[in-house]
Parts: C-alpha cells; sequence; structure tokens
C-alpha cells in the first residue's frame, strides 16, 4: 500500500493524523482565520505566512464516491473493487478529504457494501496505522508511524 | 454574424497588436495510429512534423518556432537537429501533458503575429499504447497532492475524474446514457474515419452498458483509447498563408485557462469543483471572437473521459450550468445535429495522443477534407483538456 510522500507543507497533517488527530491548516491572522486545504504556504486570502492547525470533529458527509476495478497497482487491485470517498467535513463544507469508507479503523477498502454507500451519508473520521518508518529495531533513532485517516458510517 | 477579414492583422482597442485572424494553420501531418508502432518516439515525431510540412509546400529550413506540451519526451533540440531546421528564435513547452494541445497553437501564433518568429511547428509524439501507464510508477510522483489522495487508492486518472463525475451525475440527474451518447459519437465517427484505431469497431448501447468497469461511475468505454502515433501541425502568417498548398484554416482566437483556486484532475477544494477550466478559457476565448457558440458549426472538444464532454459543453458555453448531459440527447453530438463532435473519432476511439488529433481534424473540417465532413463547415471550436489547467482555440476558413 502506497504512504503519504509527505512534503513541507502537508507533514504536520500527517504528525498530527499519527497521534489520531484530524487538523487542517487555518489562517493564524486573526482578522482572517480561513482554513485551507491543502496545506500551502501562505494565506490566498490575506497573505499572512501565519498559520495554524484547528482541530476538527471528525463529522462529514460523503461528497462523492468511486469504486475503483484493476487494471490497479498489486495491493490495491487484492482488494477491489474497493471504495474511495471524498468527504466534506461538517464544520467546513469546503474543506474535503480524500479516504476511504471501512465497517472499523483496519477494515480492508472493500469492507462496506457498496450498497452502503450514498452521497450525503454522515461519517466519522478513524485513524488506522499504515506503517512505520525510521529505528533500528535496537531502541536507538526515533520510530515514525503512519496512521492514514478513515471514515466510518455514522449509523452503520 | 459580422467577421473581420482574414489576415488583416485586426488590432484590439487598446493599441496592442491581436492575434486574431492574423495566422493560419497551414499545414499537417500524422503517423499510423496503433497500440503498438516500431518507431520511437522521436522518429515518429520527425515524420509527423516533416509530413506537416510537406503539407504546407514549406521547407524545413525555413522553420524557426516550436511548442510543444509537458509529457513529450523528444525535445526541441533533438528535433531542430533531426529534421534540419533553421535558427530557431522562438519555442517554448506548455505544462499540464492534455491541457496543453491548444496552447501549443496559441503560443506559436501569438508568436508569429508578433513578429517573433515566420513558421511555427506545433507537435505531439507519444507512445502511450505500448509504453507504460503513468499512474503506475509509485517512485516519481509529486508530493502535492498525491500525498492527499494516492494513499486511498485514487490512483488513476479515471479514478480521480470518476469522482467528479459520480458528483455531477448527482448534482445534475445526468445518467449513463448522456455519458454513452458522447461515447456513441466519437465511435460513429471514427468508424467513418479509416486511419482511427475504432474504425471496423462499431459500438451500441448494450456493449456500452454491460462494459466491464474501470472506476465506478466510468466504464471501459468511458476511457480514451492507448495509442501510439505523433501527430504536427505548421503556422505562419496570414498573409503567407495564401501561398501554402491548402486552403488556410485562420487561429480566430486562443485562450488558456487556469482558474483561481484550481487543483487539477483532484479538482475537490474550492466552493465549486465542477466549474473548472473550461469556464476559464471560454470567457478569453469569446471575448476575442467575433462569434459566438451558436456560430459554431463543428467541435472536437478534449475526450480522454466521456464526462469531459457534457462539463465542456457547459464551460464553453453551449448550454447552462447542468445541462451538459440533456445537451447530448436526440442526436445533437452526431453529423446533422447541433453540434456534431469530435468528427475524426476523437481520444476515445480515432486515437489519444493528448488532444493533437482534435487539432488536425478541426483543420481539416475547415478544408472540407474530413472523413465525417460537416457541410460548409466554417468554424470550429478545439479543445484541450478539461480538468486540468487548459487551452482552447476557436479556427475559422
Amino acid at each position: 500500500m502506497l504512504t503519504p510522500v509527505v512534503d513541507d507543507d502537508g507533514a504536520p497533517f500527517w504528525e498530527y493524523a499519527a497521534q489520531s488527530e484530524l487538523r487542517v491548516q487555518a489562517c493564524a491572522e486573526p482578522a482572517c482565520g480561513e482554513l485551507r486545504f491543502p496545506p500551502r504556504p501562505c494565506c490566498p486570502h490575506c497573505h499572512s505566512f501565519d498559520s495554524e492547525w484547528r482541530r476538527m470533529n471528525g463529522k462529514g458527509r460523503i461528497w462523492s464516491y468511486v469504486i475503483p476495478h484493476p487494471p490497479l497497482l498489486p495491493d490495491y487491485a487484492a482488494q477491489a473493487p474497493y471504495n474511495v470517498i471524498v468527504v466534506e467535513l461538517a464544520e467546513a463544507p469546503r474543506i474535503r478529504l480524500v479516504g476511504n469508507l471501512v465497517t472499523a479503523p483496519d477494515a480492508p477498502l472493500n469492507s462496506v457494501a457498496r450498497e452502503r454507500i450514498r452521497i450525503g451519508a454522515k461519517v466519522q473520521v478513524v485513524f488506522t496505522e499504515a506503517g512505520h518508518e525510521g529505528g533500528d529495531g535496537l531502541g536507538d533513532g526515533a520510530e515514525v508511524v503512519t496512521r492514514l485517516p478513515r471514515w466510518v458510517l455514522e449509523r452503520p | 454574424m459580422a467577421r473581420t477579414g482574414a489576415g488583416t492583422g485586426t488590432r484590439t482597442g487598446t493599441g496592442t497588436p491581436g492575434i486574431k485572424d492574423a495566422t493560419a494553420v497551414v499545414g499537417i501531418g500524422q503517423t499510423p495510429f496503433a497500440k503498438q508502432l516500431p518507431q520511437s518516439e522521436k522518429a515518429l515525431a520527425c515524420r509527423a512534423i516533416l509530413a506537416a510540412l510537406d503539407d504546407a509546400g514549406i521547407s524545413p529550413a525555413e522553420v524557426d518556432a516550436l511548442a510543444s506540451y509537458t509529457m513529450e519526451e523528444t525535445d526541441e533540440v533533438e528535433v531542430a537537429k533531426a529534421v534540419g531546421f533553421g535558427d530557431l528564435s522562438f519555442f517554448s513547452k506548455v505544462g499540464f501533458g492534455g491541457g496543453g494541445s491548444c496552447a501549443t497553437v496559441a503560443h506559436l501564433a501569438a508568436a508569429v503575429a508578433t513578429g517573433q518568429a515566420t513558421v511555427g511547428v506545433a507537435w505531439r509524439s507519444r507512445k502511450r499504447g505500448s509504453g507504460p501507464r503513468p499512474w503506475r510508477n509509485t517512485t516519481v510522483q509529486l508530493p502535492t497532492p498525491a500525498q492527499w489522495t494516492r494513499p486511498f487508492g485514487l490512483l488513476r486518472p479515471a479514478d480521480e475524474i470518476a469522482m467528479l463525475t459520480r458528483r455531477y451525475l448527482y448534482e445534475h440527474g445526468a445518467s449513463r446514457d448522456h455519458l454513452f451518447n458522447v461515447a456513441l459519437a466519437c465511435r460513429n465517427r471514427a468508424n467513418q474515419n479509416p486511419a482511427a484505431m475504432m474504425y471496423e469497431r462499431p459500438l451500441t448501447r448494450d456493449m456500452y452498458m454491460t462494459s466491464r468497469w474501470i472506476s465506478e461511475p466510468l466504464c471501459l468505454f468511458d476511457n480514451c483509447l492507448e495509442t501510439d502515433g505523433a501527430l504536427a501541425c505548421v503556422i505562419v502568417s496570414a498573409e503567407r498563408a495564401r501561398d501554402c498548398r491548402h486552403r488556410p484554416v485562420y487561429v480566430h482566437s486562443a485562450a488558456q485557462g487556469l482558474p483561481a483556486q484550481h487543483h487539477g484532475m483532484v479538482n475537490y477544494w474550492n466552493d465549486d469543483p465542477l466549474t473548472g477550466p473550461a469556464w476559464t478559457a471560454a470567457r478569453h476565448l469569446w471575448k476575442h471572437a467575433d462569434f459566438t457558440p451558436e456560430d459554431v458549426d463543428v467541435a472536437q472538444i478534449y475526450d480522454a473521459f466521456t464526462p469531459l464532454i457534457p462539463l465542456s459543453l457547459e464551460g464553453y458555453g453551449f448550454c447552462g450550468r447542468g445541462e451538459g448531459g440533456a445537451f447530448t440527447e436526440g442526436g445533437a453530438l452526431e453529423i446533422g445535429g447541433r453540434l456534431p463532435l469530435n468528427t475524426s473519432g476523437g481520444g476515445l476511439s480515432e486515437a489519444y495522443v493528448h488532444g493533437f488529433n482534435l487539432i488536425n481534424e478541426g483543420v481539416r473540417q475547415l478544408r472540407g477534407t474530413s472523413t465525417a465532413q460537416v457541410p460548409g463547415a466554417a468554424t470550429c471550436l478545439v479543445t484541450a483538456g478539461e480538468g486540468v489547467p487548459t487551452s482552447a482555440l476557436l479556427l475559422r476558413n
């Protein structure tokens, strides 16, 4: 499975995700405060370079979804047909996150029957461990855990 | 409709030189299209370019400008030394793959109209039929926005556009039958075009509705072909065009479009993801044109995926917001319909060479030499890829 290829702007999102927190970048200029996604160096509204990462309650609705079929990369083909959804956040509907609808945090990408997936369905974020990096197995070096946001139906 | 005379070098109100009708496409060339061709991309590029110059009756030594767009692997140095160009004084490469096709002609038209060059060649050579699928490459991926999409299995362009398609169908009550109308029109025109990969392969509604899924709601026939091939065209001033072999096809208007807060094919992060680059390009395109969408006789609209057609029909002003699906009904896209579409078969059924075949077919229509000729066609819209920073041309004869 692919893990995020993180850039400077996106790094805080993934650091918070590793702590099972969903946070979105926001302008730190008090007069502005606009949320923005994907993250970027400065605010497109007021051009401030100061930003903060605002915690979201993790609730959202399915904005759209697809069901990919092969040909796909092998790890994904093994779970196909699976779902990919776009979720609009309840607290900020213009902030939309790509993810997967699953029955439980560590369930496979095809764990929800496709008949259960519909635009507008209420979902809640959960986090799944997607890999370890760093560390040398001898207790030296920092081990970095990657966690991905996934989504479960509010009313399964 | 009122049109200015071709080749008069019309000027805008501000006194700056405009490009309206100041240049013309005078040569087109192409290689065969196939799933697999034995020649290299470089060799195919050279063949298409030489064919286009021969069509124009212009010596390669006279070429002084080149334009291409990204994902083109043969660079200007290789092309120029292989086919024996003269000294080049203008060369440009436009970004965003299939969004750049029409921009090559736009850049050359601007260069020729402003005296930066005299003979321009645009080209595309690609072995996407026998070569690798770009999305399979997991090592050379741009960090943004791939980190927000690929780990979740949104891997391919088809998946990215399918996401917008599902939302489009939901918001506007469009159906798979509307997408089929697009696929069918392109296939019907390919069935008239011996150069098309799908020349001898008719399509039926039953075949479409029972075909395998690629990324629901998109099926096999909603996706373009995979093609090896190359094409090129030649642009000169309107004055010089009158001395070339074929009837000049004037570049009437040209535009690029990168909307505010646009995110490429994963355009999920702005207020209205379903109004994309076509809307931006269209505003500029029509502002500088002497005619309107109602006056367009035939359209070559970028069709890597069928849903790009209803989106583009809306963006370029052929119908209102959300009406692109309904527009396709009643044979509107067929010969004799409201807007005959992709008359050589397009990317869906002639060849997928990042949209360059749409440019050459636009030229054939206005020369009167298409295999699916629209009688008396005098105006043609050609577009590059919707869903990425795009470009478009209005051609006239």
